[in-house]
């Protein structure tokens, strides 16, 4: 035993093991930068992270492509127009009614859908409202969670009994069922709340729906961790100073929930992006003409047959961004907190 | 034992009975517009309108209203505004298909996941496990819709391997329903694959480092018993409760777009319908169906644990 090295600096004094430790460069060194410093070594979680930065920026340029290579707008169709292909006219929608696939030149790069509008155009403006609608619901959930989670498990007592009440119920309803119910309801009527009011038609009603329907998933957990947190030396320590719990909640509780807000609000992105695509498939989600990944696919799968680049060229889209978010967020997880147990559910 | 299970029944009626003053109140009080106008549909006339308001009683007091609507839901009389059928026999109907359906997909989805989970966890760390690991995450990023409707196009339609959508009953001929249900099987399973064999894979590295697998070695016994006896049973149990409730969640609505993509004409199908048309008495009736079969399920399986597992009823 006296040959290990840990042992041998212990019995040389202090002194020695400031030595080891600059030797071994672990001093000072704090869990984020530790946590950064693994996720640093995740080659594949880095990647797909620059990817999904890409497709962002991508969809933020949706207005460049449309202005400046493509000369039309998203919602702007072309029944009628004609583009010159290999020195020959060709219609952009066929007399059968079957649009042109892939140009790969700057006009209809990945074709036209049935309406003559320019599939690339789409696209990108889909993925704006795809990927708002994601992040805004995300940061919805987030923020609701953690207020929710907070109160909960931090007063305990009757208010943790209303709120576990509330979240159990809307649990209770499969992800996709309740929002295509709150979808349904709201799209017809839209939004009335105070002196805020939101038509059916506007994105924001799918965003609020999805922003809702996943606060039992990460309520929940939040609880459960507050319940734990509260109990910690650190928190006594605070109460023992005179601290007031706003203050604790604020400065000791929340702070140590971080690392687990982030891995969860990546995961979120992804599955908000996903329900979205479900909901806009089914007619509860963004509304036509109105472009987002979910409502091109539904248009596409009706003409998967003559078209199939409809279906193909959304979808591909969605999962790349999916995908993108999902190994990220497992990267972040792994090099935060490796034993965490996140799971989010369609 | 019988106050554990009379404890959980009430706890479950009364979770039933919030769940149905939710769903009444999304769909009558939340929108905070006129709900005859909402239930009517897209294009109704003034006359519809005002016979809907008189049927549903959306003059009458909130209690009233929960009590009308609820009533017309359970006597069977709640018809659909598009296609003026009543709402409960087109459920009915579509039952069988769902179950089928959802009862395939999870015994596909678990066994396939077990599979995949105890290969990964195995071969911890090498190409196997990374390899398994990414397809397990593309898995959770595809759109079920998305994949269904290519697997339908290219391999029932292009390829002619499969029938291009559709359903035969059990019942007249076993081998064919089989048949049209496997691309939905399998569209449907994919998700819950990639899922369940990521939980499978953390459990079984857990479960590697308990002390009776050590003793278990020590005993002797061969690798192969040791991971399924010893490993594989212990790190099954938050498997099978995740399954519990993934199943009714299915049978409850996840497979409303799985049903719609390879057009099985069941329950799922019936409720994606409704909701292009915005024809809320569907949506309302399959919502409130879906949450109550949740919940009792979810009865069920605390039965079920409590009778296994003593520890539970205690709790």
């Amino acid at each position: 035993m006296a040959t290990e090295p840990a042992l041998e600096g212990a019995l040389q004094g202090p002194a020695a093991w400031e030595e080891e430790a600059d030797r071994e460069h672990v001093h000072g060194v704090g869990p984020w930068r530790l946590g950064l410093r693994r996720l640093r070594r995740n080659k594949l979680a880095i990647a797909f992270g620059v990817l999904f930065i890409l497709l962002v920026l991508a969809c933020l340029a949706a207005p460049l492509w449309a202005d400046k290579v493509a000369h039309t707008t998203a919602t702007e169709n072309h029944l009628s127009d004609t583009i010159v292909i290999d020195g020959k006219k060709t219609n952009v929608v066929g007399l059968d009614g079957v649009p042109i696939g892939p140009t790969y030149k700057g006009e209809f790069f990945l074709g036209a859908d049935p309406n003559g509008r320019d599939i690339m155009v789409r696209l990108l403006y889909g993925g704006r409202n795809s990927l708002m609608i994601g992040v805004a619901a995300a940061l919805m959930t987030t923020i609701l969670s953690v207020i929710l989670g907070v109160i909960a498990g931090y007063f305990r007592g009757w208010s943790d009994g209303v709120i576990r009440a509330v979240l159990d119920i809307l649990w209770s309803f499969p992800v996709v069922i309740l929002g295509v119910a709150l979808g349904v309801a709201l799209a017809l009527g839209g939004i009335k709340l105070g002196p805020i009011t939101i038509s059916g038609d506007s994105v924001l009603v799918p965003t609020f729906v999805i922003g809702l329907v996943y606060i039992p998933y990460m309520a929940r957990p939040v609880r459960g961790q507050v319940l734990s947190l509260r109990e910690k030396e650190f928190v006594e320590a605070a109460r023992a100073q005179g601290a007031g719990p706003l203050r604790i909640m604020f400065t000791e509780v929340v702070p140590n929930l971080i690392s687990t807000l982030l891995v969860f609000f990546t995961l979120l992105i992804a599955n908000a992006v996903l329900l979205e695509a479900s909901l806009s498939f089914l007619g509860a989600g963004v509304q036509p003409p109105n472009p987002s990944w979910g409502t091109m696919i539904d248009e596409g799968v009706d003409r998967i047959a003559t078209a199939p680049h409809l279906t193909i060229v959304p979808g591909v889209m969605l999962v790349l961004t999916v995908l993108a978010l999902n190994v990220f967020g497992d990267g972040v997880r792994d090099a935060l907190d490796p034993r965490a147990k996140v799971r989010l559910e369609h | 034992m019988a106050r554990f299970i009379v404890r959980r029944l009430l706890q479950m009626v009364m979770v039933m009975f919030a769940v149905s003053v939710l769903t009444f109140l999304i769909f009558n009080v939340i929108p905070n517009s006129d709900p005859a106008v909402r239930m009517a549909g897209r294009q109704a006339s003034q006359s519809t309108i005002q016979a809907i308001r008189k049927e549903w009683g959306f003059d009458d007091s909130l209690p009233q209203q929960y009590i009308t609507t609820m009533k017309k839901i359970f006597s069977g009389d709640l018809v659909s505004q598009f296609t003026q059928l009543p709402v409960n026999e087109e459920i009915i109907k579509g039952l069988p298909r769902t179950l089928s359906l959802a009862i395939g997909a999870a015994l596909l989805w678990m066994f396939v996941a077990i599979c995949f989970g105890l290969y990964s966890a195995v071969k911890a760390g090498r190409f196997a496990d990374r390899f398994l690991t990414i397809i397990a995450l593309i898995g959770i990023s595809m759109p079920v819709f998305w994949i269904g409707a290519l697997m339908n196009h290219y391999l029932g339609f292009k390829l002619g391997l499969f029938p291009n959508g559709g359903y035969v009953e059990l019942t007249k001929d076993p081998i064919d329903w089989a048949y049209h249900l496997i691309l939905p099987w399998t569209a449907l399973a994919i998700l819950f694959i990639g899922f369940y064999s990521r939980v499978l894979r953390s459990n079984v590295l857990d479960t590697v480092n308990e002390d009776y697998v050590r003793t278990a070695r020590a005993k002797g016994l061969g690798e192969r018993q040791i991971m399924i006896r010893h490993v594989l049973r212990n790190s099954m149990i938050p498997i099978v409760t995740l399954w519990g409730l993934d199943f009714g969640a299915v049978i409850g609505g996840g497979a409303i777009l799985t049903e719609t993509v390879f057009d099985l004409q069941g329950v799922g199908q019936y409720a994606a319908e409704a909701v292009g048309q915005l024809d809320v008495p569907p949506v309302l009736a399959t919502t409130l169906f879906a949450a109550f079969f949740i919940v009792l399920l979810n009865a069920v399986v605390d039965i079920v644990y409590a009778v296994l597992d003593p520890r539970i009823r205690l709790q």
